[in-house]
């Protein structure tokens, strides 16, 4: 029996097998179940499987997982480590020194998780209720009817040269067919990116901003763990200026899941955030419960941080933007997965009813009714001024987060307003380079040494997926203006200046160390680099992050 | 009770790699046989008798052996596996073609690849491409075991006090044939895998040229020529010269690592060298936290300095 | 001709393995699997094969608990016209795996059967030549090349040896292992993969094939292997020959 087209045919397509396109899947289901109906689901995903490509922190708050699955605990979901033990620091170079916890920031009643695992089980629940999910395949390219409406995706080609050329094994994408279309690629989506361009979607909200977040997984001795803490800090190695800070979580069994966070708004070409990691590393209340540990995963992804002020529009013809994609994440929190859940339940009763009066293709302007009704959209409300204020640096941040949160309970009434992180870039000749220390090869390390912990499987001969949009700007301006600061922000050692044998410096791309975290797409100051999905199946394969 | 060792032979010499596997099957017992199966081996069957502590070396000699097929040399081990407590072979393609069919013939589990030997029944080998070592013990009252060559040292050689004992036994399956062998032209330079000194290339070279002169060191240490993907990546070598992880892995007694930075791919594919130097002008890159001899200089000095220097010895 | 290929699920390729905290065994736990590559290319050849009308039809077996199905899926995804899973939650050592695939082989009335030459995780490099012991075939191990002549009952493999790539005439049938230049594994496209949902995986548990297992290896533990320490640093080319002609004795 072959494929027609006609069997490419779906109710719904969702793009990304994140914590929103499965719990979008998985409502939708329910829904169809409950009225003896089955929908053709299909999910595509670019990791080689479900969690691959999943990296967050994380503290998860049940709230929208209780209203999805509320028996989540019988059924086994991989949530077992409770907070239990806070701790709100505010750090110098060799001291560290307690803040009260911001209510926002208190955890009773979450659980420290691996959102990797997390999504795998999902996948589960979602295939048990017969949604057909496809890891290894990216979708590339959306589909267009005549009318504009997005019909469908296409999946990436397989079998390129790195010259273009077709292999002996080349096989064309495929294109696939639904009713509604549902992007929930994540913080900095590549499709969600030209959906928004398309459809100008962006034109009523700020800019959306973002922080570049670095992570590694470290196993301890039992002795230094302790169940259920969780760290974070602010302060050092950031100077007062950068927005960023780091998280130390302790998971069951003897790991810990540990990072660094710097907001992609900082101006100093010479930073980088996974040197920045790496000296945080080196402080001596972290260093102490790292040194008899072994690293054994890393891996990085921009996060959202523009809040409220800067989620688009999130719908469109034949389509809708959940999870990250749109940009759920409550910022003060450093929570997105509760809300990235809960919009992609709110999509799926959007979409139900869509289908039920046999609609299809149109603008499921309801979703959007359905958000502003939520309490996704009190909380972001609530919580949208802290972090445009760290805008004027730590202390002024600080003192307006206190004033805002315990005086204004979040309802100032002003809105602090976002600017693209692109724009923030300083030149280099204004800028001092930062010293970072030397790695000592126990605690902090070198990126080649640490990527293998990403588990990265990409060829090298495909088309580099990292497109240029001006080639000659990397040096005229990015190298001359900047020095080169992407060869800083990029977690992966993907880029490199370097020289031909004529000793003229050129960009050379290692497309292959790709770990997908779309840095680049965010942070290049030209906007000149576009991430575009590579070969189905290829980059990192994050186990438990 | 003794040991029975496989030898790896042309029909003309005995291969080194049994002087290996003499040394290991000291480890198990002090009777030691060889079996020479083959065509007109005489010569090997000499050779193997002045290998230090081998009792008796079996000969096999008939058209079926010549060209050591896995059926025949299989169902001729099987006959003679019952005076023997352990039989073993080198963990070469031959050994691992063969040995296998006999422990089924046999219906014993086979251990592969062993490299070190912990007690008479107590092995260690590599999984996971090296990168973890697992420990087995056997209760089988035989024991089958391919061994890996480098992992033991070479026997001596000794005067000859050792029986040759001639097997009248012919087993010729039929079940195939050997039609011919194809070697790969190497200009004189001894393969990658095998070689016992290799010189490689890394990011540090820019040229296809750049492997000329690495080339040139390579024939005078009579060495083979590998490289880092970097280098294969950049279209300079051909990919089957590639080592490390998804390329060859390989273990000579030197390894010479040049401006080659030492991804962590890479050291997979030849930590287990005996020597390992390394040039290169980052005093930072990686390689030079395991290699034995470091020199931070430009290698397009340094190769034809080295070069030079070697020619005038 | 028929033909059965064997699929093992491994820990996939280009995972960095960890050991389990009681030194037992290489961590599994939520790591992804995959086919062992050297069984990609296994099921590429058999559908070549299939797609030149030699081989009329394919069926796939792997041996394992139910997570072995996953593999399964990919083997009727790369075109396996039959999926058969041996259940079991025991690791077998290759030995008892040849032994079950001769059960299975005798059954099916298959004439070709291949495997990859090994497999990633163990690297034993055994059963496929083991299974033609037990059956009393050819073998054709570490193949780069495969060609069938269905006339004259016969195959010609090139072999990849030490010494160069050796040319084999095998009586049918056959076992042949592969290597990793026989092939390159085709993507699979979408389509197949949502047809092979649908086709059927028979389960046989692995007692009603063979009621007697050879168990006589035993596992004590498994390690990282030692870590290179670094030597010293050497300053110009005359005291780096030195060294090696004189201390390190290798040149």
């Amino acid at each position: 029996m072959s494929e027609t087209q006609e069997n490419l045919q779906f109710d719904v397509i969702i793009v990304g097998a994140g914590p929103a396109g499965l719990a979008t899947a998985i409502r939708l289901a329910q829904l169809a179940k409950q009225q003896q109906r089955a929908y053709s689901i299909c999910i595509l995903e670019k990791g080689a499987a479900v969690g691959s490509h999943i990296l967050a922190g994380a503290v998860l708050e049940p709230r929208s997982l209780n209203e999805l699955i509320p028996n989540w605990r019988e059924l086994g979901a991989p949530i077992v480590t409770p907070a239990i033990t806070e701790q709100f620091l505010l750090l110098t170079a060799t001291n560290s020194f307690k803040l009260p916890t911001p209510p926002q920031m208190r955890n009773h009643g979450n659980y420290i998780i691996s959102l990797s695992q997390l999504c795998r089980w999902l996948a589960t629940q979602a295939e048990q209720l017969g949604v057909q999910i496809y890891p290894g395949f990216a979708a590339s390219e959306i589909l267009y009817d005549a009318k504009q409406q997005v019909i469908g995706v296409v999946t990436g080609d397989n079998g390129v040269a790195k010259n273009g050329e077709h292999k002996a094994n080349f096989q064309p994408g495929m294109h696939l067919y639904a009713n509604y279309t549902v992007f929930a690629e994540g913080s900095r989506g590549s499709l969600t990116k030209k959906v928004i361009a398309q459809y100008q979607l962006q034109n009523n909200s700020d800019p959306q901003t973002y922080g570049l977040g670095i992570k590694e997984i470290w196993e301890i001795p039992a002795v230094q763990h302790k169940s259920g803490t969780v760290i974070h800090t602010l302060g050092w190695p950031l100077d007062s200026h950068t927005y960023g800070g780091g998280f130390i979580y302790h998971l069951d069994p003897n790991l810990i899941a540990l990072g660094f966070v710097v907001g992609l708004d900082y101006s100093n070409p010479y930073l980088s955030p996974y040197e920045e990691l790496q000296r945080f590393k080196q402080h001596p209340h972290i260093r102490k419960i790292l040194e008899a540990g072994r690293c054994i995963e890393y891996g990085a992804r921009v996060i959202n941080e523009g809040g409220l002020q800067s989620i688009p529009q999130v719908f469109f013809p034949g389509g809708v933007l959940v999870g990250c994609a749109a940009g759920f994440l409550n910022v003060p929190k450093i929570k997105g997965i509760h809300t990235a859940i809960k919009s992609g339940m709110l999509a799926a009763e959007a979409i139900h009813t869509a289908l039920q009066q046999s609609e299809k293709l149109t603008n499921l302007t309801a979703y959007s009714q359905a958000l502003k009704n939520s309490w996704i959209w009190s909380e972001l409300k609530t919580a949208r001024n802290i972090r445009p204020a760290f805008q004027k640096g730590l202390w002024f941040g600080l003192a307006y987060a206190a004033f805002d949160t315990y005086i204004l309970r979040g309802k100032a009434p002003w809105t602090l307003h976002n600017k693209a992180d692109y724009k923030q870039l300083r030149s280099a000749s204004s800028c001092k380079p930062i010293n970072y220390p030397k790695h000592d090869g126990t605690i902090s390390f070198d990126k080649l040494t640490v990527l293998r912990l990403a588990n990265i499987n990409q060829s090298a001969d495909q088309p580099p997926h990292l497109k240029l949009t001006n080639h000659q700007t990397p040096i005229r301006i990015n190298l001359k203006v900047y020095n080169g600061p992407e060869q800083r922000y990029c977690p992966a050692n993907v880029y490199e200046f370097v020289s031909n044998p004529q000793s003229q410096p050129y960009l050379q791309i290692n497309a292959q160390n790709c770990i997908h975290c779309k840095a680049c797409d965010v942070k290049d100051p030209t906007q000149n680099i576009t991430w575009t999905p590579p070969e189905g199946g290829g980059g990192p394969n994050y186990i438990n992050m | 009770m003794a040991v029975l060792i496989i030898a790896e032979h042309d029909n003309l010499n005995l291969n080194d790699v049994t002087k290996h596997l003499v040394t290991a099957a000291q480890q198990l017992d002090t009777e030691i046989h060889i079996l020479i199966a083959g065509f007109e081996p005489q010569q090997v069957v000499t050779q193997a008798s002045t290998l230090a502590n081998v009792n008796c070396v079996l000969q096999a000699s008939n058209n079926a052996y010549k060209y050591q097929l896995a059926e025949n040399l299989a169902s001729l081990i099987q006959t003679i596996a019952a005076d023997y407590k352990y039989i073993i072979a080198p963990a070469t393609t031959f050994g691992k073609n063969v040995l296998p069919r006999v422990a089924a013939l046999l219906d014993i589990e086979q251990i592969s690849d062993v490299t070190a030997i912990i007690s008479k029944n107590t092995f260690v080998h590599p999984i996971y491409a090296g990168n973890a070592l697992e420990t087995v013990a056997t209760s089988a009252a035989k024991i089958i075991l391919t061994i890996r060559p480098t992992a033991f040292m070479m026997c001596n050689l000794a005067a000859t006090n050792c029986k040759i004992k001639n097997l009248d036994l012919v087993f010729e399956l039929n079940l195939s044939k050997y039609l011919s062998i194809e070697t790969s032209a190497n200009n004189g330079l001894p393969d990658l895998s095998a070689a016992a000194i290799v010189v490689a290339g890394g990011r540090g070279l820019h040229t296809k040229d750049d492997f000329e002169m690495l080339k040139q060191l390579a024939i005078k240490l009579h060495a083979a020529i590998g490289a880092s993907r970097a280098a294969v990546d950049a279209g300079l070598v051909p990919n089957d010269l590639q080592i490390g992880q998804t390329g060859k892995v390989v273990a000579p007694k030197l390894y010479i690592a040049v401006g080659i930075s030492g991804a962590i791919q890479h050291l997979a594919g030849m930590k287990d060298s005996k020597i390992i130097v390394a040039i290169n002008k980052d005093p930072e890159a990686p390689i030079f936290k395991l290699a034995d001899y470091g020199l931070v200089a430009d290698l397009y000095q340094v190769i034809p300095e080295l070069t030079l220097l070697l020619d005038a010895k | 001709m028929k033909c059965l290929v064997t699929v093992k699920q491994v820990v996939d390729p280009y995972i960095n393995i960890r050991i389990n905290s009681d030194h037992t065994a290489v961590e599994t736990a939520n790591i992804k699997m995959a086919m062992n590559p050297f069984d990609e290319i296994a099921m590429e050849e058999a559908m070549r094969q299939k797609e030149a009308g030699i081989i009329s039809s394919i069926t796939a077996v792997s041996i394992g608990p139910i997570s072995v199905q996953e593999t399964l899926r990919q083997a009727l995804a790369r075109g396996a016209d039959e999926a058969i899973h041996v259940v079991t939650s025991q690791t077998l050592t290759p030995l008892n795996i040849a032994k079950v695939l001769a059960v299975l082989v005798k059954q099916q009335q298959t004439q070709l059967v291949l495997l990859g030459k090994q497999a990633i995780d163990d690297d034993c490099n055994q059963t496929g030549q083991m299974l033609a012991a037990l059956l009393g075939w050819a073998q054709g191990t570490f193949c780069s090349s495969v060609k069938i002549d269905v006339a004259n009952q016969g195959i010609t493999v090139a072999r990849e040896t030490d010494y160069g790539l050796e040319t084999l005439q095998l009586r049918l049938p056959t076992v042949i292992t592969t290597d990793l230049r026989l092939n390159e594994p085709r993507y699979i496209s979408l389509p197949n993969v949502m047809q092979a949902k649908r086709k059927p995986i028979s389960s046989i548990n692995l007692d009603s094939i063979i009621s007697e297992l050879r168990t006589e290896i035993k596992t004590l533990k498994v390690e990282a292997p030692p870590q290179r320490k670094a030597g010293i640093m050497v300053q110009s080319v005359n005291e780096l020959l030195h060294k090696l002609q004189h201390e390190a004795q290798v040149i």
